[in-house]
């Protein structure tokens, strides 16, 4: 699988991976501001998040019409409609693309609900590899008591209830984080994780997130070519403050 | 009773399900909107049960999960080719999974109005690629018999004004710009989808049937073939 600079896209996609309460996605949304606040062109995109499909799921979650093989290929059209309507288009156009999640939460969680691996890698065969993947690896009891403190309830799916693991959703919750952790480090070379560790605090992760970032990617090559104006008044306030600050000193 | 015969799958099939649970007849009808097909699906329905023979029918579109999701992007024209594709694919993997396998293990005929070898096409003639759609379709079980009702593209247009008196928008793969007419783009596709069908005909072997005679010869000549595949062992 190539990447999308190997691929010859102008732009650049980063991918974070982890299981719920991994807290990879306030890692990535830090990582948004930053790389907005720099100037850069950056563009967001959440996994099972397509206008087009995401009625079509709900649905079937909420009336749990869903088995492993079209749980599967929903979120693999969700994917598609915001690969080829989004991703695609703003990767030619130079941009970096965060993702909170990519194909590999489907290669974890519908293999672990017993879709063969290989039918589901062709499936997403499509898609070029990230430029960078982060996998967020916290204990599993820390990812578990950030889940279940925060939400009492347990969806459905998300507690894998689908596979019969247990009656209780908590215990079949554990359980199927387990095995999706399992497939997940399974998996981290081959498509080169970088691991990192999801116990530290989050300040000291994001330091390490703009680090390999600003490493991996020459961000200089990604910003917009001219910044975004500010409004008159607030130009003008600026240059009177500077003014005010160069006299002071 | 037809005597009892398992099913296999093209690929990897469905999580859990054994093919040899499989037993009934499935039964497909292939081709292009104004080939009669519904009509000879309705007339093929009603022989089987008349003579006592349980049967389910299942068609494109027609799924709990997806099907008025996928009605309502297709009409905002929004679908780019992977999307449609896989939309396409939950449709049949739902209407698979809650419909043709269930009916086969309790040994009934199923009726396919269309079935993958439609997706496919559709999918190559838009350029999308025939190994990828292969794995893809590894989900479905193989029919015991393939029709692929065969009308000229000519022949279709005429049907088709008669009945509808337009062109539908996919129907003359209108998205794929090959011409801005209606008209033009529909003779067009319709000859890309019949050198589709005879691309997959060498791997997935359906029996074409000659449509363009009347309903009555098509539907005799149906129900001689079926026969046959109803005592198969």
């Amino acid at each position: 699988m190539k990447t999308f600079a190997e691929s010859n896209f102008p732009g650049r996609l980063i991918a974070v991976e982890g299981l719920d309460g991994s807290g990879k996605s306030t890692q990535i949304y830090l990582l948004k501001r930053w790389l907005e606040a720099e100037g850069i062109k950056v563009y967001f995109s959440e996994w099972n998040s397509s206008e087009l499909v995401k009625s079509a799921t709900s649905k079937g979650k909420k009336r749990e019409l869903l088995t492993p093989t079209t749980f599967s290929l929903i979120h693999a059209t969700d994917f598609a409609d915001r690969y080829e309507r989004h991703l695609v288009p703003l990767l030619r156009a130079g941009y970096v693309v965060l993702c909170d999640r990519y194909i590999f939460t489907a290669f974890a969680r519908d293999v672990t609900r017993g879709c063969p691996p290989d039918w589901v890698r062709g499936n997403y065969s499509f898609a070029c590899a990230p430029d960078l993947t982060m996998f967020f690896k916290a204990d599993l009891d820390v990812s578990l008591n950030r889940i279940l403190e925060g939400r009492p309830k347990l969806k459905f799916f998300e507690a894998g209830m689908d596979l019969r693991l247990s009656p209780d959703p908590y215990e079949s919750f554990k359980i199927f984080q387990g095995r999706i952790l399992d497939q997940y480090l399974a998996m981290s070379k081959e498509f080169n994780f970088v691991i990192m560790d999801a116990n530290e605090n989050v300040e000291k992760q994001q330091i390490l997130v703009r680090k390999l970032v600003s490493e991996k990617i020459d961000l200089k090559k990604f910003k917009r070519r001219s910044p975004l104006p500010l409004p008159p008044a607030l130009a003008g306030d600026r240059e009177e403050k500077e003014e005010l600050e160069d006299k002071a000193a | 009773m037809s005597p009892k015969k398992s099913h296999r799958f093209y690929g990897h099939g469905i999580p859990r399900v054994k093919s040899e649970d499989l037993g009934g007849r499935l039964i497909v009808v292939e081709g292009a909107d104004g080939s009669g097909r519904s009509t000879q699906i309705a007339e093929l329905v009603n022989w089987l049960e008349t003579s006592g023979r349980p049967t389910v029918q299942v068609g494109l579109k027609r799924s709990t999960l997806v099907s008025e999701e996928l009605e309502k992007a297709q009409d905002g024209n929004v679908l780019s080719r992977t999307t449609l594709s896989l939309f396409y694919a939950t449709d049949f993997a739902d209407q698979l999974e809650n419909l043709i396998l269930p009916a086969l293990k309790a040994g009934f005929i199923v009726l396919a109005d269309r079935y993958i070898y439609t997706l496919m096409a559709r999918d190559m003639v838009r350029g999308m690629n025939e190994a990828w759609l292969k794995n893809l379709y590894g989900i479905a079980p193989v029919p015991d018999a393939v029709f692929y009702l065969s009308v000229e593209p000519e022949e279709l247009v005429q049907r088709n004004l008669s009945k509808n008196a337009t062109l539908d928008y996919w129907e003359s793969g209108m998205d794929l710009g090959l011409s801005r007419d209606v008209f033009d783009s529909f003779l067009k596709y319709q000859g890309a989808m019949g050198d589709a069908f005879r691309q997959l005909q060498k791997t997935y072997k359906f029996e074409i049937i000659d449509a363009n005679r009347s309903v009555n010869s098509v539907n005799k000549d149906l129900r001689k073939k079926i026969s046959a595949v109803l005592e198969e062992n």
